[in-house]
């Protein structure tokens, strides 16, 4: 009897929330993905009452092979770059810092401060003073002229160049060449694990599908019926740069942490052993990282979908060379008042997060759970 | 005999007035409640809101008046804001928006606005404003809202000495820009400073109109001419012409520094609306006429191309008799001659005070009077906002791949995707 209560009065207080939620976020995911399957955005798209047809994933097709999309593809490689720059290059220095600062310097303190200080900044504030900074003749450019060299050329935000281009018409094919190359990977694992059979047939696999990739032209469909051509656009770099700097110190942090959480014995016991510092680092400290390390690549790459401010505020709504699918959206929605084209991007970003998201959710509840057992 | 007459007249026109003025305080002074007026005018335009705001309080003293502002140039992020407070059933009793098509496609096209005929023919303002600029800020059903202010988007501006000490004289064609081009270059002055993309949107117009011509160039936004069409894509040819003399940061400088390019002798010419007059007139004290010069952009003299700040009463408001007292207001000749001067424009009525203006703006009003009168893209008047929106991103495009005939082809196809065109 008592156990039924305690049953009910659970329920009871999840009720409340588990409806929020159902409503607030679960409904209204459900809801962008309904209207980003109408063609909301018509004529009169802020009618009281507007007219709503259903045209399956028209808008999807439109994005990825459609004559108008080219914006979008663009911001949509400009965000893989985004979010691989931000990660990689947080990570890096963040790891840096922390080694420099778990070697105990003078005024420690005071430079975990200074390193975490711009976390606290906002991306708005942040990239005002960046666009300042990267401005074509002032800040960064101006420096060497102190020493004597001549200024710096480079245009930063306004920059038309691009590298490692690629032709979206033959995105199937590039996609299918990347695939290739990670079965490989895998096959080499399993090959090294020591299933000889499982391994040589998933590189047969891996090979037939980088054969196809490389040689199959007329197998594959061109998604568009012209060239187009993306990439990396110079334009970006500005931007990831003080996203890095921005971000360094709060993984700084994050692996410092980690590194004052090893056990003091294993330190010492390394030292007795006579590992060198490169050694400590390399074979104990950093491996033990692990962990922490996944978490931060699951923060910063989350974080790297929602730069929109961080753009806004250094290149303004139209710098074209610079944008992100986030805020193509809000213009799209917001500007153009084409409300289910903005809801397909929206759902777009909602894929792209899940991503990285859902392996994270996944092996933490597998964890948890292989901790109860 | 005569001075009676005078006399006589003087007094029969101050009584007029007296009743007039009485009239107008008793049918206000009996106004309750409050008026929330929204826009995005605050910074600089904030002391010309406030003047309307002052007068409009002088005549309703019991009226509040709420002034809700969201800042951001041109708006961007006030439209975002009004458009879910419409959405949410939570209108503004009045609120800024840039007259003609930036309205009409918007809100008119989703019957959110109530028809301002009513106000104007009680008001007697059907001739006091231009006929073009009702045209342009109307349809067939009705007249959507009250012009506050009159701003010229093709203005070219220079330094006088300046051209001067570099032997060239201010272009009248395009061809003459392009020949003088090459001297100022040799000399190390950009010939055009350009600064941000929508500036670039804002070059293209006035290029646009000086390649077409107004007759051509109307008829673009009523889709009688393709923007595919070999004229249209001359348009783009001269404009990437025109943008190999132009500074190459461009994208990264506000508007005001491409103006300071000028006048510091960086650059030789900018093309901008004529809030640059103000610019440099208020902030930079510069003097009008004497340390800034200026004339029709190239090709396109005897063409006043407007844009204009309005306001509109939408459906369902909960203050609807105090909106309208506020739209009187912004349509009367003192409140056009209350706010022009402060924000460096001219009253969108024909009958303005003059002597209130500056240099500038008194030449500008001079054209208005006289000029034909076509509609700003960059700035909301000839198009809705979609293809506003989707013609930043076919600049965008265009900037980078300076490719002709690819940008008439795409800025046909966004005219065909918003309605503007018919294939």
């Amino acid at each position: 009897m008592g156990f039924k209560r305690d049953q009910l009065i659970a329920v009871l207080m999840l009720l409340p929330s588990i409806l929020l939620i159902a409503l607030f976020v679960y409904g209204f995911i459900g809801n962008t993905v309904y209207v980003s399957m109408t063609d909301w955005g018509k004529d009169a798209a802020l009618a009281l009452d507007p007219v709503k047809n259903f045209v399956g994933l028209k808008n999807y097709a439109d994005l990825f092979t459609g004559f108008l999309d080219g914006r979008f593809r663009q911001d949509l490689v400009n965000a893989v770059f985004y979010s691989f720059f931000l990660v990689a290059g947080s990570l890096a220095f963040g790891l840096f810092l922390a080694v420099l600062l778990d070697r105990n310097p003078k005024g420690e303190r005071f430079f975990q401060t200074v390193f975490l200080y711009p976390l606290s900044l906002s991306f708005i504030v942040s990239g005002t003073i960046w666009r300042w900074l990267l401005a074509p003749d002032g800040g960064l450019n101006v420096l060497p002229v102190f020493i004597g060299l001549p200024k710096l050329e480079f245009q930063w935000l306004s920059s038309l160049e691009t590298t490692l281009t690629f032709n979206w018409q033959y995105l199937p094919r590039l996609l299918v060449i990347m695939i290739s190359l990670v079965v490989l990977v895998i096959s080499l694992f399993i090959l090294g694990k020591g299933s000889r059979k499982t391994g040589a047939g998933v590189g047969i696999l891996g090979f037939l599908l980088l054969a196809i990739g490389i040689f199959g032209k007329d197998l594959l469909p061109t998604i568009l019926f012209m060239e187009e051509i993306h990439g990396l656009n110079m334009a970006t770099i500005g931007i990831i740069i003080a996203a890095v700097w921005q971000y360094s110190g709060y993984t700084m942090a994050l692996f410092l942490a980690g590194l004052r959480g090893i056990p003091r014995d294993l330190v010492k016991a390394a030292r007795l052993d006579g590992a060198s510092e490169w050694q400590y680092y390399r074979r104990i400290a950093i491996p033990m990282l692990k962990p922490i390390t996944l978490s931060a690549v699951i923060i910063l790459s989350h974080i790297s979908l929602k730069i929109f401010d961080l753009i806004f505020a250094m290149t303004g709504p139209d710098n074209v060379e610079a944008g992100h699918p986030s805020l193509l959206m809000y213009l799209t929605t917001f500007r153009a008042n084409q409300f289910a084209k903005g809801a397909s991007i929206a759902v777009v970003l909602f894929i792209l997060a899940a991503i990285f998201i859902v392996p994270y959710i996944v092996s933490s509840y597998q964890g948890r759970k292989a901790a109860e057992l | 005999m005569k001075s009676i007459c005078k006399r006589l007249f003087l007094v029969t026109l101050m009584t007029i007035g007296a009743i007039a003025f009485s009239f107008s305080t008793m049918a206000g002074g009996h106004l309750k409640g409050e008026l929330e007026i929204f826009s995005w005018w605050a910074g600089d335009e904030g002391p010309a809101l406030e003047a309307l705001i002052d007068l409009y309080k002088k005549q309703h003293p019991g009226v509040k008046v709420i002034n809700a502002t969201v800042t951001g140039g041109s708006g961007i992020n006030a439209k975002a804001v009004l458009k879910t407070r419409m959405l949410g059933g939570n209108p503004p009793d009045s609120f800024q928006v840039h007259a003609g098509q930036e309205l009409i496609g918007t809100w008119v096209k989703a019957k959110r606005m109530e028809d301002l005929t009513p106000i104007f023919k009680e008001m007697g303002w059907m001739n006091k404003f231009p006929k073009d600029l009702i045209n342009l800020i109307g349809t067939d059903e009705g007249i959507w809202s009250v012009p506050v202010n009159i701003h010229r988007s093709n203005v070219m501006w220079y330094v006088p000495a300046n051209l001067k000490k570099w032997g060239v004289k201010a272009p009248k064609s395009w061809a003459d820009f392009l020949s003088i081009a090459p001297k100022l270059k040799a000399k190390g002055v950009t010939p055009l400073a350009l600064a941000t993309n929508w500036t670039a949107n804002h070059l293209w117009e006035s290029v646009a109109l000086g390649v077409l011509g107004p007759d051509k160039y109307d008829k673009l936004w009523t889709g009688e001419l393709s923007f595919a069409s070999s004229d249209a894509q001359k348009v783009w040819e001269m404009f990437g012409k025109i943008l190999m003399h132009t500074n190459t940061d461009a994208s990264s400088l506000s508007w005001q520094q491409a103006t300071d390019m000028v006048v510091n002798g960086q650059a030789a010419f900018n093309i901008m609306g004529d809030w640059a007059a103000g610019y440099m007139s208020t902030t930079l004290k510069l003097k009008p006429g004497k340390d800034f010069g200026w004339a029709a952009s190239p090709d396109t003299g005897g063409v006043f191309m407007f844009l204009a700040d309005s306001f509109g009463l939408p459906k369902g408001v909960t203050n609807r008799d105090n909106a309208i007292a506020w739209l009187k207001v912004l349509g009367s000749r003192e409140g056009g001659d209350a706010f022009n001067p402060l924000k460096g424009s001219i009253s969108s009525r024909l009958d303005s005070d003059l002597g209130k203006y500056n240099a500038y703006l008194q030449s500008a009003a001079a054209d208005f009077g006289k000029n034909r009168i076509v509609g700003s893209l960059a700035h909301g008047v000839t198009a809705n906002e979609g293809f506003m929106n989707d013609f930043a991103t076919v600049m965008g495009m265009f900037l980078k791949s300076r490719n002709a005939k690819q940008g008439s082809m795409a800025a046909q196809a966004i005219a065909i995707q918003n309605g503007i065109a018919t294939k």
